[in-house]
């Protein structure tokens, strides 16, 4: 299975409780993972509300996953 | 130049390296902490930033700015920590040969980075309660109203 590395800021760091981590997942896109993770850890903020970066890039949740990428879930935004 | 700022922005710093004799005009913009959200005291509150993406995409607001505007000269910084009442939050400067571009582009930069970088916000009350600003779901509260 694809190794992604996650990493989480604000309420999602918060609420997964660490910064970062690895795992071994069999989900295609960031919209997958991030369904998968919410399943399994609880996270108040529903799909449609995060949006992907993935190597430091914003992408689309459906883009294809690839081993090694590094997933970044953004909550909305509240800079400034 | 856009830069995140772990450390107390100088605004005369960054006006001043705006410094150019081609400009006519220049306008900044400083984001300050205020005191009240959504009617509710703020004792004090935390940015947090994805910090590669928020330089990204920092950068590319100021080239959009400098496509969209006859500028001289752009500048952007946005803190990260924990920010007391009065303290600077975020600094804008724009140069410009005229000062209708120089507002115009202010205006833009901030508009744009409040909307796109990657940069999140915690509001401290003085019930005691915290909040992640627009991270509300129903159930608890409406979307960006403090609890308490």
């Amino acid at each position: 299975m694809p190794k992604i590395h996650v990493q989480y800021f604000a309420i999602l760091r918060e609420q997964r409780g660490v910064s970062a981590e690895e795992l071994n997942t069999s989900a295609a896109t960031p919209g997958a993972l991030y369904d998968e993770l919410r399943a399994r850890h609880g996270f108040s903020l529903p799909r449609e509300r995060i949006r992907a970066a993935v190597n430091d890039a914003f992408t689309d949740s459906s883009a294809p996953l690839r081993d090694g990428d590094r997933v970044v879930f953004i909550p909305p935004v509240a800079g400034g | 130049m856009f830069k995140i700022s772990a450390t107390p922005i100088d605004p005369v710093a960054l006006q001043g390296a705006l410094a150019d004799e081609r400009a006519g005009a220049c306008v900044t913009f400083e984001g300050w902490v205020r005191n009240r959200n959504e009617g509710q005291p703020v004792l004090s509150l935390e940015y947090e930033a994805y910090v590669p993406l928020a330089q990204k995409e920092g950068e590319k607001i100021l080239g959009e700015a400098r496509a969209k505007f006859s500028l001289v000269g752009a500048a952007c910084v946005h803190r990260v920590g924990h920010l007391k009442l009065g303290e600077l939050a975020v600094w804008v400067g724009v140069t410009a040969e005229h000062r209708g571009a120089a507002f115009e582009a202010c205006r833009y930069i901030i508009d744009e980075a409040k909307a796109r970088l990657p940069i999140w916000k915690k509001e401290h009350y003085a019930s005691g309660a915290t909040a992640w600003i627009n991270c509300a779901t129903r159930g608890e509260h409406a979307e960006g109203v403090p609890p308490g």
